[in-house]
């Protein structure tokens, strides 16, 4: 099964000095590596920060944007992760391992298999 | 209706009521994390007998026949539900015919003799199910419906009746939890031994309402549910089995027999409740005491403390009194203290002060009773008001007594609680 595992916390998170800010970056990278070498990693991408998010809808058939995430809340959408496990249980032990699961939290959402047409 | 006819509805009859939970279990298999589908399949496979039995006869294992026949039907319902993404998959997945799951939908289920598979019922199954319906990933409420809907067999208007709501309700409630068992992907496992210690405390916290539910029932005629006591029982037996040597395990069980025993002298003849102070203690299953204090020995043993032990020891203390005076508060109460230290439970504080007034006196034991309320919002727990009520009435403050017992009447559910409570606030005022 697919599962999205959605990376939230803080803007700020982890704070502390450039050494612990360069630290976590490279647990970071450990972490993906090692998605990748159990391949379990299907996608997975850092996004910029929310001061760069654009929010479109289209009310009475006018496209309207606004400037900002859809909802202001104090931990935003970091990042994501793709992976292909087995279960709730191999996806869960995943998120656990990823470094924002000790300041921010982990949402894991399985993907919808749709019925081929 | 012929003899035969009437034959096979009894026979049929009798297994569902008590293999019902196995046979489920084990259609479970089949059927890919959807219980649903389980469900569908085993209600395909009793229409299947209801016709079948008195033709053929009465199967050697009728367990076993309806276990065969309900994984046919839910391959045979998969099948004509997504044939063509099945055969889609097989080709984009040519390991997926080593995938167990899988390769169970092209197996030729239409020529096998159903009886060649006895042995079908596989306990672990049941298991299976239990960590299923018990995972973290639901939210305890749901852990505990789908408990007692699926592994224990009860109906939804069962379960309802249990957590106060109405069946349509409980049955909406259910359907939610079995969508996100089936969508989120929930494993039918028992969980990796890493994985065990943290998966068991859900299993166990799930057992103990069940017990609890068994021992007070929230909304029914009657004090206790015995139906949900064995239920209580029964689970606990089957967590011992797996672990053997889990000591939190054997105090579970262990707790279960203990309560349970004590079921037989807590209603009077009418049906009133006696409280365990006034309890006839010769008409207490000695059998269950005596297998529920050997457990708690043992349990002990391993130096592996953990909370339901102590409830465990707790309970294994009043077995070993000839009376409530005979009974070593002393001890009860540094088994309560030791548990709030563990759990930080107000509830365990609460009993710990009723302990504290039989091993110190009433005074000590409500002043530990008000130190507890005043720091937590316990004003909603009927027992809270009891405990208070029973110590002023102790202390000869029937005003404080009456009050409080009024109080807890207007909280409980239970008609046979509230019966009670009446009788003691009548008592209090005529003193």
């Amino acid at each position: 099964m697919q599962y999205m595992l959605l990376i939230y916390s803080t803007p700020e998170a982890p704070e502390g000095p450039p050494e612990e800010q360069a630290a976590d970056m490279q647990r970071w990278f450990d972490y993906t590596d090692e998605m990748a070498a159990a391949g379990v990693m299907v996608a997975g991408e850092a996004l910029e920060g929310v001061d760069t998010a654009t929010t479109v809808r289209i009310r009475n058939d006018e496209t309207v944007l606004t400037d900002g995430p859809f909802a202001e809340t104090k931990e935003v959408l970091g990042g994501y992760y793709l992976i292909d496990v087995a279960d709730l249980d191999e996806a869960v032990a995943w998120a656990a391992k990823a470094p924002a699961a000790h300041y921010g939290s982990l949402e894991v959402r399985p993907v919808m298999a749709l019925p081929e047409a | 209706m012929s003899a035969g006819h009437a034959q096979a509805d009894a026979a049929l009859a009798q297994v569902v009521a008590q293999e019902r939970a196995s046979i489920l279990a084990s259609v479970m298999r089949a059927c890919h994390g959807d219980l649903d589908l389980a469900e569908d399949a085993l209600a395909d496979a009793t229409a299947a007998a209801v016709t079948a039995w008195p033709r053929d006869g009465v199967p050697d294992n009728p367990a076993g026949w309806l276990v065969v026949v309900g994984r046919r039907r839910a391959v045979d319902r998969i099948r004509s539900a997504s044939r063509r993404r099945v055969r889609e998959q097989r080709v984009a997945r040519p390991d997926a015919a080593a995938d167990p799951g899988l390769a169970h939908l092209w197996g030729d289920h239409g020529v096998e003799d159903p009886m060649a598979q006895l042995g079908a019922i596989d306990v672990d199954d049941q298991l299976r199910l239990l960590f299923m319906c018990c995972h973290p990933a639901l939210a305890t409420p749901a852990q505990v419906a789908l408990t007692l809907r699926h592994v224990s067999g009860l109906t939804t208007a069962q379960v309802a009746a249990g957590f106060v709501v109405t069946p349509e309700a409980m049955a909406q409630r259910l359907h939610r939890a079995r969508v996100k068992v089936r969508d989120a992907g929930i494993p039918f496992r028992i969980p990796a031994d890493a994985d065990l210690p943290d998966r068991l405390t859900a299993v166990v916290a799930v057992v103990r309402l069940v017990l609890n539910e068994g021992y007070v029932a929230a909304d029914a005629d009657e004090l206790q549910r015995p139906d949900m006591a064995r239920e209580a029982i029964r689970l606990a037996r089957l967590l011992h089995r797996l672990l053997p040597d889990e000591a939190e395990v054997m105090g579970l069980l262990a707790l279960c027999l203990l309560t349970t025993a004590r079921a037989p002298a807590r209603v009077d003849a009418s049906g009133a409740l006696v409280r365990m102070a006034d309890q006839d203690r010769s008409r207490w299953d000695r059998a269950m005491v005596d297998e529920g204090r050997a457990l708690v020995t043992t349990a002990l043993r391993r130096r592996d403390l953990g909370p339901v032990q102590l409830e465990a020891a707790i309970a294994a203390c009043h077995a070993d009194a000839a009376s409530h005076d005979d009974t070593d508060w002393a001890q009860v109460t540094a088994l309560y203290d030791e548990l709030v230290r563990m759990t930080g439970s107000p509830f365990a504080a609460v009993n710990g002060a009723v302990a504290r007034a039989f091993a110190v006196d009433a005074r000590a034991g409500l002043a530990a009773l008000e130190d507890v309320a005043a720091s937590h919002d316990l004003d909603g727990w009927a027992y809270l008001h009891v405990a208070r009520g029973e110590l002023a009435g102790m202390l000869g403050d029937t005003a404080l007594a009456t009050t409080s017992l009024a109080r807890a009447r207007e909280l409980t559910a239970n008609p046979r609680e509230r019966d009670h409570l009446d009788r003691r606030i009548a008592s209090l005022e005529q003193a």
